[in-house]
């Protein structure tokens, strides 16, 4: 699960990373109290959306004073914020974090991530700060440092310290590495005590407040472990769904794994592996899958039908193609549910099914004999070929 | 021949009274497998269809002398625990076919079975199978025969598929290992790729792969330098997005990492044969055969 960065924030917060003062705000009147509040020089107003490249789209501002952060907020909510990662519809800004606007001495990156190689937790860190990491990797690894933390003992205070001394080289800062070395430590705790699956930091920054220097989080990313939310009710609150697709919302409710894709084919398939493999047999056969779909293992007839009910609500969808391999998922299931969902919806899109596995003629049968429109396809190839043909002539 | 569990494979089920618990139970036991125990806190005394049930897994190996635990065990009852206790009873090889487990609860059971004997199949995996003498997992049974391909996968379905298309074709199997797809599992392809090398009755292995991680690649540069047999292989996500998981945890491009067409450039330059399709696995194995 992703989350906003304002409640990134506050997640880090509570366990101990230190940041700059800042709080959310969803008028330009609630942005202008917000600053009041912090009542500080310079603001910065930063457009909350679920993705990242925000300040190249415009979506982070900079006020010199209160009706300054006024207006900015005004332009900033509502608007639909295109970044290189939204796509070219952009995202809606609902939300607007208000912070004290740093004077920055040094940028660097800080993230705990899970290495899978070795399946033991990362630290990551380079002195490359405030810029695309991928990019930082691929052209220049050696600014790259890396420390393992073996689980059995979590990271220990001599590592952190370690990877302060070895990101933070600059003798200049030496004062700063029992704060940074506090803050590598906390932001450790956050991923293990809420169940991340990524805290990125970047830029973690040295910032001059006053005549001090300190080190803070400017900007961050956590990312929740989905299979663990069960335990951390807190946190699965904050999920929003306006960032999400509201039908796969809906799917995961029903333990359907949907995710929406810009094709014309809906496709229903059990199994992730034979979901994504039916997909791309779609798009060798010069079609484009509309959707991933995995019905799940043991899928009743109520799922099936519910599955097929999400495909059609894609008004882009001009056929469906549905590819089961029988097993503990019974083909007769899969029939029953086909005819079943066909009686709640209006079946209106040429439908090919390929049936194999446990059942599969009664199945078939099932099918047959209901009076839907159904092409029965016997092979894989036969079965993607169809569709798109079907999507075609659509 | 074989790998990893054969007709004299003793098995204990861990979660054996739970809903699948109990369903693949009996059709593994069905299928000439040798399930010896269950173990399932509190119903020690009683048993699953003439299968005696102890408290803990220790007990049920000291009874039975099970060699191999299969886990069912809910995620939310802590399946990674269950893993830890059956490597902590002694046990050779625990296949977990429990899903949705915590990824941090898996980098523990992890480290607590590193130095120990103990090899982990899964979790998130569909099990074993050795054709004709023992299934240890959920995979459907028709969909296999004897013979001499060893398959490797981290998709379920997609296995089944491929068995059945090579069944079909009049190509059996060794031995059948999903390995699971979730980002911690315990036994990787390179694991399953060395025991097909060494195993006289493995004449070329099936790899079925994935977008994410770089597992595949690799079991590609294992290929390349280790093994001697031919080696087949397919990668599902060739049409994935990046950043969204399909399905399995570990199905994720991320950060340009992991995507279908490194995976498959990988697999051709160690001079695997890639099936290009879903369509075509069993002929390109029947073609890398001849």
């Amino acid at each position: 699960m992703n989350i906003h960065e304002y409640q990134a924030k506050q997640i880090l917060e509570s366990h101990g990373v230190n940041t700059l003062p800042g709080e959310v705000a969803e008028t330009p009147e609630e942005a202008e109290a917000v600053a009041k509040e912090l009542n500080c020089n310079r603001y910065v107003v930063k457009a909350q959306i679920h993705a990242g490249g925000r300040g190249k789209g415009g979506g982070i501002k900079l006020a010199n004073s209160l009706p300054e952060v006024k207006q900015q907020a005004e332009t900033l909510l509502g608007m639909q914020l295109v970044t290189p990662q939204t796509g070219p519809e952009g995202k809606r800004v609902r939300k607007v974090l208000i912070a004290e606007a740093a004077e920055i001495e040094k940028e660097y990156y800080l993230a705990v991530l899970l290495d899978r190689e070795t399946s033991q937790l990362t630290l990551i860190g380079s002195e490359e700060g405030g810029v695309n990491i991928e990019e930082v990797a691929a052209q220049t690894p050696e600014k790259i440092i890396r420390a393992q933390i073996d689980p059995a003992f979590g990271l220990t205070d001599f590592q952190a310290r370690q990877f302060a001394y070895q990101l933070i080289t600059d003798t200049t800062y030496r004062s700063i590495i029992p704060n940074a070395t506090a803050l590598i430590l906390s932001l450790y705790n956050a991923f293990t005590g809420c169940d991340c699956s990524l805290v990125e930091i970047n830029p973690l920054a040295i910032v001059k407040r006053g005549d001090e220097l300190d080190i803070v989080a400017l900007d961050s990313k956590v990312n929740l472990d989905d299979n663990s939310l069960w335990r951390h009710p807190d946190i699965a609150e904050m999920r929003d769904p306006y960032e999400e697709d509201p039908s796969e919302l809906e799917a995961s409710e029903s333990g359907l794994s949907y995710i929406r894709l810009d094709g014309d084919i809906g496709c229903m398939v059990n199994g992730a592996g034979l979901a994504m493999a039916t997909m791309d047999i779609i798009k060798q056969n010069g079609g484009e899958p509309a959707n991933f779909l995995d019905v799940g293992g043991g899928a009743s007839v109520e799922a099936v039908a519910h599955a097929f009910r999400l495909i059609l609500a894609d008004e882009n969808v001009k056929a469906v193609l549905v590819n089961i391999f029988g097993g503990i998922m019974k083909c007769d299931t899969i029939a029953n549910g086909i005819v079943e969902a066909a009686k709640q919806v209006d079946l209106n899109v040429p439908l090919v099914v390929r049936l194999e596995g446990t059942n599969v003629e009664l199945g078939k049968r099932i099918i047959a004999e209901s009076d839907l429109d159904v092409q029965l396809a016997e092979g894989l190839s036969e079965a993607a070929q169809l569709a798109v043909t079907a999507a075609n002539l659509a | 021949m074989s790998i990893l569990v054969n007709k004299n494979t003793k098995v204990i089920v861990q979660g054996i009274t739970g809903r699948s618990g109990r369903f693949h139970t009996e059709q593994c036991a069905a299928y000439g497998t040798q399930i010896v125990a269950g173990a399932v806190p509190g119903r020690g005394g009683t048993d699953v269809n003439g299968i005696p049930v102890f408290d803990t897994v220790a007990e049920g190996v000291a009874a039975t002398g099970a060699n191999t635990s299969l886990i069912f065990v809910p995620a939310r009852f802590n399946a990674a625990d269950s893993v830890m206790e059956a490597a902590e009873a002694g046990v050779e090889l625990v296949i977990c076919i429990s899903e949705h487990i915590p990824v941090l609860d898996m980098v523990k059971a992890k480290a607590f079975l590193k130095g120990k004997p103990t090899r982990l199949i899964g979790p998130n995996c569909p099990g074993v199978i050795t054709p004709g003498e023992c299934k240890i997992g959920v995979m459907p049974e028709f969909a296999y025969t004897p013979g001499n391909v060893g398959i490797v996968s981290r998709s379920g379905t997609l296995t089944y598929e491929a068995a059945y298309q090579l069944k079909q074709l009049g190509i059996g199997q060794s031995t059948c290992v999903g390995i699971g797809g979730d980002p911690v599992i315990g036994t990787t392809f390179v694991d399953v790729l060395e025991l097909f090398e060494t195993d006289d009755d493995t004449h070329a292995v099936v790899l079925i792969g994935e977008i994410g991680g770089t597992a595949e690649e690799r079991a590609a540069a294992f290929v390349k330098d280790k093994m001697t047999k031919p080696v087949v292989g397919f990668i599902a996500g060739q049409t994935a997005p990046p950043g969204k998981r399909m399905g399995h945890a570990g199905a994720i491009i991320s950060g340009g990492q992991g995507t279908a067409a490194d995976k498959i450039k990988a697999l051709k330059d160690a001079g695997i044969a890639v099936a290009d399709s879903l369509a075509t696995i069993g002929e390109t194995v029947a073609a890398a055969l001849t």
